[in-house]
């Protein structure tokens, strides 16, 4: 039956992939199979890492809190340096977005701002907390210079799309009275895109959180430091306690986001 | 006439006392945390005096950066870099969407369904990519293998998380006319979800592999391949000019990963 209604209708789908459509997918197809057979994945190696895996879970548990006191103070390091960052970040964000803006700014400005914002945002935070830590040394520093880094990569690009999205009425309005640059901004720019700035700053506060936990696997501060330590000291059932103590502040700082942005709605 | 008089006098506010209170509550709480962040956090005051200078030394040693170096250190670490990319990225959809939709409140009306599937999409998050690599790595030895799976499950919370917003949004009309005809629940998810959430999900796919490419620069740091790998080996022997190398490659392709991901955004959503 079905067979049928698709011989008899086949020719009339409306949607027909066209041969280059196919042809892109075919190839995609091919490239992934190529991808994965570069992955030496084989039956043995699987098994051999379910057992390894077994065991290494198996040596996670129960999660061990003795050394709560260090846990701790990673934990409020990493929380400080997301604090920082992200204000920063925000900080250096608001003007430079307002000169990356096509519409509020000539070409000749907006071109090498976005270039920076650009650069900014290319690299991981890791990648940038590792030079960093060869510029300024170990410590919360690098990872505050490093994630302040990614804010602003992040958050610029965000906050110029929110600004070049802005209706021009009321900036027309605004100059029309007579008002300065400034002015402008501050009555006909800021007013229409805040909610959106605190949405975006709120998120990028919550991705800081992640990250700072992250950046001190190279050494640049915060509880990844801890948490490295103990991996390589085979300390598997503190890992996991400084996982699930990661878990419970990102859910924390989820929550609190979503009020903050709920606060803020109107 | 008293009456209108008074209201004339009445003084309107934007905002309730309750909003305007909770409005002030955050702004301290912002103001709270930043200084006693500022004043807690331990910083070597001659560490930050000193940076100008040392990032100047630094640059000074990252040039003339070494072309020749590509042929020979980068190209085959760059290639394993994209391979990560691509497959975690296809590994993470696959894992991903299904959790998402088990997290949608309306596709699927199991609470218990529900709150298991957001835990597993906010607990594979949180563990962030360099985390899961470790462990990986632990599983599986070092290479191409431990990053795929590392950068898979830290996406399974992302795309699981944006999909299941998607399908939480989707318009209960399709969805209860195929109900009321007596569509079984695969021909519901097939056409009663799937041609709403499809441009969503082909955005998600586009947007965490843009987002792949970057972080799969990174795993080599911990053995799991890529061109991490390249650099932190470089790094580690202070050879700068082929950091420097590095750096510009990582840039340009994270770079062209974002030009490929606007085009096909543009011709296909």
């Amino acid at each position: 039956m079905s067979a049928f209604a698709l011989s008899a209708f086949g020719e009339r789908r409306p949607f027909r992939a066209s041969w280059q459509v196919r042809l892109a997918w075919l190839a995609l197809f091919v490239y992934l199979v190529y991808a994965a057979s570069t992955l030496e994945l084989s039956w043995p190696r699987f098994v051999q890492g379910l057992g390894n895996g077994a065991h290494f879970i198996g040596r996670m548990l129960p999660p061990n809190f003795e050394r709560w006191e260090l846990l701790l103070q990673g934990l409020a390091e990493s929380l400080e340096m997301a604090v920082i960052a992200s204000f920063l970040g925000v900080v250096l964000s608001l003007p430079l977005s307002v000169l990356a803006a096509r519409n509020l700014m000539p070409a000749i400005v907006t071109w090498p701002v976005r270039f920076l914002i650009m650069l900014c945002r290319s690299f991981h935070p890791v990648i940038v907390a590792i030079i960093f830590v060869k510029a300024v040394g170990f410590g919360a520093l690098a990872g505050i210079g490093a994630l302040t880094i990614a804010s602003v990569g992040f958050l610029g690009k965000l906050f110029t799309e929110a600004i070049e999205e802005i209706s021009l009425k009321q900036i027309e309005a605004v100059r029309a009275t007579g008002a300065s640059f400034m002015n402008t901004i501050v009555f006909g720019v800021v007013p229409q895109v805040m909610f959106r700035f605190i949405g975006f700053s709120a998120y990028e506060t919550d991705a800081n959180l992640r990250n700072s936990t992250m950046v001190g696997i190279v050494g640049a501060g915060g509880i990844g430091g801890t948490l490295f330590a103990a991996f390589q000291r085979f300390d598997y059932d503190f890992v996991f306690a400084i996982l699930i103590a990661i878990i419970v502040l990102i859910m924390i700082g989820e929550v609190l986001q979503i009020q903050v942005k709920r606060v803020f709605k109107q | 006439m008293s009456a209108i008089h008074q209201a004339t006098e009445r003084e309107w506010h934007r905002f309730t006392p309750a909003e305007r209170m909770a409005r002030y509550v955050i702004y301290f709480a912002i103001v709270a945390a930043v200084v006693v962040s500022a004043q807690s956090i331990e910083i070597i005051p001659e560490f930050l005096t000193d940076a100008p200078e040392q990032f100047a030394d630094m640059f000074q040693r990252m040039w003339p950066v070494a072309w020749s170096f590509y042929p020979q250190g980068v190209q085959a670490a760059l290639i394993e870099t994209l391979n990560i990319a691509a497959l975690s990225t296809v590994f993470g959809l696959a894992m991903g969407i299904p959790i998402g939709f088990m997290a949608a409140r309306n596709a699927v009306p199991v609470p218990a369904l529900n709150y298991f599937a957001r835990f597993i999409l906010v607990a594979t998050r949180s563990v962030s990519t360099l985390l899961w690599a470790l462990f990986f790595v632990a599983v599986f030895g070092p290479g191409a293998l431990a990053g795929t799976c590392a950068i898979a499950f830290h996406s399974i919370g992302f795309i699981g998380k944006l999909f299941s917003e998607a399908v939480e949004d989707a318009q209960k009309g399709s969805i209860e006319a195929l109900t009321a005809a007596g569509a079984t629940p695969s021909s519901l998810i097939l056409y009663g979800y799937w041609p709403q959430v499809k441009p969503t999900f082909w955005a998600i796919a586009l947007f965490r592999w843009d987002i792949n490419v970057r972080e799969s620069a990174v795993l080599g740091l911990v053995g799991a391949g890529g061109i991490g790998m390249a650099l932190d080996s470089a790094i580690n022997l202070f050879q700068w000019d082929r950091v420097a190398m590095i750096l510009i490659t990582i840039f340009v392709v994270v770079v062209i990963a974002e030009v490929v991901v606007t085009q096909i955004r543009k011709r296909i959503i």
